[in-house]
């Protein structure tokens, strides 16, 4: 069995907060929640599938009493910022297999509002089997990323300047986004002569600290035809974890080399195809290295193919995260799979900034990498298609 | 640029059952790692159940305290700290923190021994904790 055509994206929502000093993180779940199925033209009352992810304060139960759903399938799995890409496959798996018509997939959180950030130690839970061999060593995101990046380097002849270029690209698309956290253009200059945090990952490298959220509605084909939106089908999708191997620790590349070729077979399109693709970044070197592992170059050549704004729209070979991304736009709860996917939606429609707009956007990917580029993560890999 | 290695406070690690012997050998200077004795591999972070077999057959050995710098990166937010992926002599990897040198001189290949450092400081202290010291420049 496969998902492809088994089920449509009919409503996305980005919140538009990047700072809710006043909201609980609930409160930022149900305005997106409410977005999105207005977004779709439904209502709660039609929503007869949940998903969340570990953001969700208190889980699925807490969030489906609080929303006032009542639902039929429940699903929350979690593996870190890329749960959201996961969950539209697990959504079209349950569509397909008549476990729902209607799922709803909420995220949101308030990290900057927290005083969270990612050059602070991670906030761990007892009894995880890894957690006493790491925690002394202080991970943090931003340095563990560095050790993926620093080794990347040292194999591949990977620069400062040419993973700059994907800051670059960010802010070009940024500059359009009146909702971005940071709109100003930046050069490659401005960003090696930021701040070292983490050697060698400048601050111009990471991410924002963001508040948000965001939501999306998927729905079986009788449905999505029967709303008045554009139909953005699901066409595959492809999940992997990769950990450190029981010690056979390899940084070089992440579970994109296996989530991606599964989004492209059961998909049947290839890396050429794609017209716009919204790559997972959390860092500069995210996005390098999953545009090598995804197929769009070859590996240890993201360097050179991110280079020269390669990745800016209406420039580039591959434009991605037109809406700023999480370099420069929105990493919402520190995990940015769900506007990923947003932003992906609105280029199929036509939907994206005029001056970001791909022509012709037919074939989308949205892919992301939770969790750590040098201990666990998961890999999603999700293609899609206007019909 | 010269950045001098300081001391820092390591958070404590839970001591899971399993690995009791590991933190008691840790506090006598000794890195164990596990073998198994299905399969002949070792791994880390030390498992019950080899991770590479699924074979409970694992035992404990006592690690060379040797190896080289796979990767790492140093941290230059408040008190400066490296953190790196040793590659043990036996061939496992680990995450660890290379110190009492000038973290500025570290390197990718780089030949390191293991040292310890407790973690917590003087009113809470915690197991040792392995971190590894350059033996070239």
């Amino acid at each position: 069995m496969s998902i492809k055509g088994a089920a449509f994206i009919a409503g996305a929502f980005e919140h538009p907060t990047r700072k809710a000093e006043n909201k609980s993180v609930a409160v930022l779940h149900a305005e997106c929640a409410k977005g999105a199925l207005e977004d779709a033209g439904l209502s709660f009352k039609d929503v007869d599938g949940y998903f969340c992810a570990a953001d969700a304060p208190g889980g699925a139960l807490s969030m489906v009493e609080y929303l006032g759903l009542k639902v039929r399938h429940l699903d929350s799995t979690d593996i870190g910022g890329s749960s959201y890409i996961a969950h539209v496959s697990h959504a079209a798996q349950a569509i397909v297999a008549g476990k729902c018509n209607v799922a709803l997939i909420t995220m949101a959180g308030r990290p900057r509002s927290e005083g969270r950030s990612g050059v602070k130690q991670k906030i761990v839970g007892a009894n995880i089997p890894d957690v006493p061999f790491e925690l002394p060593f202080g991970p943090t995101a931003v340095n563990e990323y560095a050790m993926a990046t620093m080794r990347h380097m040292h194999e591949y002849g990977t620069t400062s300047e040419q993973l700059a270029w994907v800051k670059v690209a960010a802010s070009h698309h940024a500059q359009y986004n009146p909702n971005a956290m940071l709109r100003d253009l930046v050069t490659v200059e401005d960003v090696l002569a930021s701040p070292m945090i983490a050697d060698p990952l400048h601050r111009l490298d990471c991410c924002v600290v963001s508040d948000g959220g965001g939501a999306l509605v998927i729905v079986s084909p009788e449905i999505a035809k029967s709303l008045r939106r554009p139909l953005v089908k699901v066409l595959g999708c492809g999940e992997a974890p990769k950990g450190l191997l029981g010690g056979k620790v390899d940084l070089t590349y992440s579970g994109a080399i296996w989530s991606g070729p599964r989004a492209f077979a059961e998909a049947g399109v290839t890396p050429q195809d794609i017209k716009y693709a919204s790559i997972y970044d959390s860092f500069t070197i995210t996005v390098l290295m999953q545009l090598e592992d995804l197929g769009f170059c070859r590996k240890g050549e993201g360097g050179r193919f991110v280079a020269d704004g390669n990745l800016i729209s209406g420039f580039g070979k591959l434009p991605i995260n037109t809406d700023g991304g999480g370099l420069n736009n929105n990493h919402p709860a520190s995990r940015g799979g769900i506007v990923k996917i947003v932003e992906a939606v609105r280029q199929l429609r036509g939907e994206a900034h005029p001056n970001v707009q791909v022509k012709n956007c037919d074939l989308a990917l949205a892919h992301g990498t939770g969790g750590g580029l040098a201990s666990r993560h998961g890999s999603a890999t999700l293609i899609l298609e206007r019909v | 640029m010269v950045t001098a290695y300081q001391t820092r406070i390591m958070a404590i690690p839970e001591v899971h059952p399993e690995h009791t012997e590991y933190w008691e050998a840790t506090a006598k200077g000794k890195l164990l790692i596990k073998k198994c004795n299905s399969c002949d591999e070792f791994h880390y972070y030390p498992r019950v159940i080899c991770p590479n077999c699924t074979s409970d057959k694992t035992t404990w050995v006592e690690a060379k305290g040797t190896g080289s710098i796979y990767t790492y990166s140093v941290m230059r937010r408040g008190v400066p700290y490296a953190i790196a992926f040793v590659e043990l002599d036996e061939g496992p990897k680990m995450m660890t923190n290379i110190v009492d040198c000038d973290l500025d001189t570290i390197h990718i290949s780089q030949r390191v021994k293991v040292t310890f450092k407790q973690s917590g400081d003087e009113d809470n202290s915690g197991p040792f904790i392995p971190c590894f010291i350059p033996m070239e420049a």
